[in-house]
């Protein structure tokens, strides 16, 4: 199990685990972390899990593909060199301890 | 008892009425009636990731067990309502079991609609709807050579896209002149068209279907209108659905292919609402009254029933949306754009990059995009403005939605091309 942390556009943090594999936005929705809306289920077709991953973390995260990049460009809080869509994230042991950020508005 | 919202049919739907109304702060009882074996799970990856093998049983479901327990949602799967007691204000499932609701939403989702040819109720002529049914069609992809998809709808193509990148042999028959041509273009739908042909998936349009040939109960072939027989070991049957509206219908309230519902998602019943594929509810981007099969409708709907639970109570207004994913193409579509007179391609068609904005008396009607999810995203916004721009502001913009989005909302194009 990996430990992640969300931290809420209040600044109030909340720390879930996750299992290997799963992807961070599907450990969000199995632990009702609010701000984490995940519309269309991981398909890449709402960018609405959108998040901000912590400057320490980003360089243990594989790139964002294309595809992700360009959702990246129209979500509905600004986009920042830190902007993920958490459902490209794969849980692994390398991120145990991930601390990213929710945005103020998913829609 | 103490009656509470009580929710008929547990897809994403009734799903996500349960939730919001706990996320709004609801206390009183929620009770979410499923008649699948399983916890509510989404739909939209059993036609692609789930068939591939790439997404297990339990990365479908929406939410895990435990948090339906923590929220006192109290699900009860593989349940039948068999009627609405309007006069107690009840639903009464199949074990003669009544339910006492303060209010219901009626969210039962729609059928495939069935193949009525010789030969149709054959044990390897399938369906894709559930689970179940995409459990039971990856067996037999598995043990298939030759597939017939009848439909090149969403669904079917999808399927044959799946169908061919596990090496079986493909062909779709539709009936119409071109694919999907109820919810896309000519020009997306033939670069989609182009695509699957590369993938060696082969079309039959303008065709129908005789009957399904069999030996000693066995498909073995699917004879067309046009006297050919086409091989086949498995038939998928992907040509629409119906709305399972006859609950509602029994129970007095008005229906037509669907159950009616007002701009505030209520039926002929102010104690019951409807939602999702199941309800036709007057939508302001198709300016009729309209039944949508979509992710986005039975998530908004179920959140604006919630919301409307819960003392806000704002006119259904969310902008439509849809996806595709047919192997390496995404399409998405914003808006409702059938009925469109005018359509304007812009990006790259041979590069597989492109959208088609689409206009109906100059009206914006919504954008299908090809492989810009950008476009879709930001066509969704345009869209929810309170005065949509027009065919002439457009061609001001030269069709740049982020310029249209950027630009001052009370300036018009023409304020915004003088002063800059």
């Amino acid at each position: 199990m990996t430990k992640i942390v969300f931290i809420r556009p209040d600044s109030e943090a909340v720390e879930v685990t996750a299992k290997v594999g799963d992807s961070i936005m599907h450990a969000a929705l199995a632990n009702q972390v609010p701000g984490i809306l995940a519309e269309c289920g991981g398909s890449m077709a709402c960018a609405t899990c959108h998040i901000y991953v912590d400057e320490e973390w980003l360089s243990k995260l594989n790139p964002p593909s294309s595809m992700e990049n360009e959702m990246l460009d129209a979500t509905a809080s600004e986009r920042r060199d830190n902007s993920r869509l958490c459902c490209q994230i794969e849980v692994s042991d390398r991120l145990d301890g991930i601390r990213v950020r929710i945005p103020e508005s998913q829609i | 008892m103490c009656a509470g919202m009580v929710i008929v049919g547990a897809g994403q739907a009734g799903f996500q009425t349960a939730f919001s109304l706990r996320e709004g702060g609801f206390r009183g009882p929620v009770t979410l009636i499923g008649n699948e074996k399983r916890l509510p799970y989404q739909r939209p990856p059993l036609s692609k990731a789930f068939l591939h093998g790439l997404a297990d049983e339990a990365s479908l479901h929406f939410r895990p067990q435990t948090l339906f327990e923590k929220l006192e949602i109290d699900f009860l799967p593989d349940a039948e309502v068999t009627a609405i007691d309007r006069a107690s204000c009840a639903m009464v499932c199949g074990a003669g079991q009544t339910i006492p609701y303060e209010h219901a939403v009626i969210a039962t989702g729609s059928r495939p609609r069935r193949l009525l040819v010789e030969g149709a109720g054959l044990g390897h002529v399938v369906y894709l709807r559930t689970i179940e049914d995409a459990i039971g069609l990856k067996e037999k992809v598995a043990r298939a050579n030759d597939i017939v998809v009848i439909g090149a709808g969403f669904i079917g193509l999808e399927f044959a896209s799946v169908a061919r990148k596990l090496g079986r042999n493909v062909h779709v028959v539709e009936a119409g002149s071109r694919m999907m041509a109820r919810a896309v273009t000519p020009p997306a739908a033939a670069f989609v068209q182009r695509r699957h042909e590369s993938w060696g998936v082969e079309f039959s349009f303008e065709t129908t279907i005789e009957a399904i040939k069999s030996r000693d109960h066995v498909v073995t072939g699917v004879r067309l209108g046009d006297g050919r027989v086409l091989k086949a070991d498995l038939v998928v049957v992907g040509i629409g659905a119906v709305a399972n509206c006859e609950l509602a219908a029994e129970a007095g309230l008005a229906t037509d292919c669907g159950i009616l519902v007002d701009d505030h998602l209520l039926t002929s019943d102010p104690r019951i609402s409807a939602i999702g594929d199941c309800a036709v509810h007057p939508n302001v981007f198709a300016r009729a009254p309209i039944r949508l099969e979509s992710v986005q409708n039975a998530a908004d709907q179920g959140r604006a029933v919630a919301a409307r639970l819960l003392g806000e109570a704002l006119p259904y207004r969310a902008v439509p949306w849809f996806w595709s994913d047919q192997g390496d193409v995404k399409l998405q579509i914003a808006g409702i754009t059938t009925g469109h007179d005018h359509c304007v391609v812009r990006g790259s068609v041979e590069d597989g990059r492109f959208a088609v904005f689409c206009f109906a008396n100059g009206r914006f009607l919504g954008v299908e995009s090809i492989n810009r999810p950008s476009d879709n995203m930001m066509a969704r916004r345009v869209l929810a403005l309170p005065q949509p721009p027009t065919l002439h502001d457009f061609e001001a913009f030269d069709f740049s939605l982020k310029a249209i989005l950027d630009c001052p909302r009370d300036a018009t194009p023409s304020d915004f091309l003088v002063s800059a």
